[in-house]
């Protein structure tokens, strides 16, 4: 892996090199998802209010879900969200988990358990939409 | 320590727990952090909820009768406190992203309408949820 002739240690030779150019990726994922949620939030909260005004529980949720929008701004919900908290939770484990191998541990976890409760929220809400 | 012998008068960066923290850093801890640690966990209620809808409505009817019950209404209305705080302290955080409100009276004045907004949010959807 290393060239055998050179005596510099990896961190001397990475030393002035600059950036690794992708550090910039999660700050920013973490902007965008935060500016397409505000919307999303909204939607969500005034569907959830709705919801508890109208009738029938059961029949009101598959009525309302049903609805083409309400149906596509749930997934994006559900995507987005658990995306945002993921990197959120990121920046928490790197703060303050000192122990490299366990930090990678929690945000690998995170990261499986967010794109699987994800996956499970968006399926769920198509099998209402199309009748499971 | 190469000057032990002559004690310098150097000023120390005050440490977290002495240094008494301005409105905005707490709100920064309280507000978007902590918050934000507690709508991960509330993303998993949701997810449960919608689940629980596809399964059908027996399954439905309970989930919502944990939801409904005291307990759940509690939890329901702390998600829904931390998630006004969280939105109204984000947009403040994505105003500092662009170069904005750093003077301090801006920042004070944030601060309020971060408090402000995050209460009369909360206020208005349990209103018109209960209404």
């Amino acid at each position: 892996m290393f060239a055998s002739n050179n005596l510099r240690s990896p961190l001397g030779r990475a030393r002035g090199l600059g950036s690794a150019k992708e550090g910039l990726h999660h700050w920013w994922a973490q902007r965008v998802t935060s500016i397409a949620l505000v919307p999303l939030t909204i939607w969500f909260v005034a569907g959830i209010v709705h919801l508890a005004v109208g009738g029938e529980p059961y029949e009101a949720f598959m009525g309302w879900i049903a609805n083409p929008c309400n149906a596509t701004l749930m997934i994006l919900f559900l995507g987005v969200s658990f995306h945002h908290a993921q990197l959120g939770m990121q920046v928490v484990y790197e703060d303050y988990i000192a122990c490299h191998s366990w930090r990678t541990a929690a945000i690998m976890l995170t990261k499986f358990a967010a794109y699987g409760f994800a996956a499970l929220g968006i399926v769920s809400t198509l099998i209402c939409c199309f009748g499971g | 320590m190469a000057n032990a012998a002559k004690p310098t008068s150097r000023p120390l960066s005050p440490h977290l727990q002495i240094y008494r923290l301005p409105l905005a850093a707490v709100l920064s801890i309280v507000a978007s952090r902590a918050t934000g640690i507690a709508l991960s966990l509330g993303l998993l209620m949701l997810t449960w909820w919608v689940t629980s809808a596809a399964y059908g409505p027996d399954a439905y009817d309970m989930a919502m009768s944990y939801i409904a019950s005291p307990l759940g209404l509690l939890i329901l209305f702390g998600f829904s406190l931390a998630l006004s705080l969280h939105l109204c302290n984000g947009i403040r955080h994505l105003l500092w992203d662009a170069g904005r409100n750093f003077e301090i009276g801006e920042t004070k004045r944030g601060n309020i309408y971060v408090i402000i907004g995050a209460i009369v949010l909360t206020a208005a959807a349990w209103l018109l949820a209960l209404a």
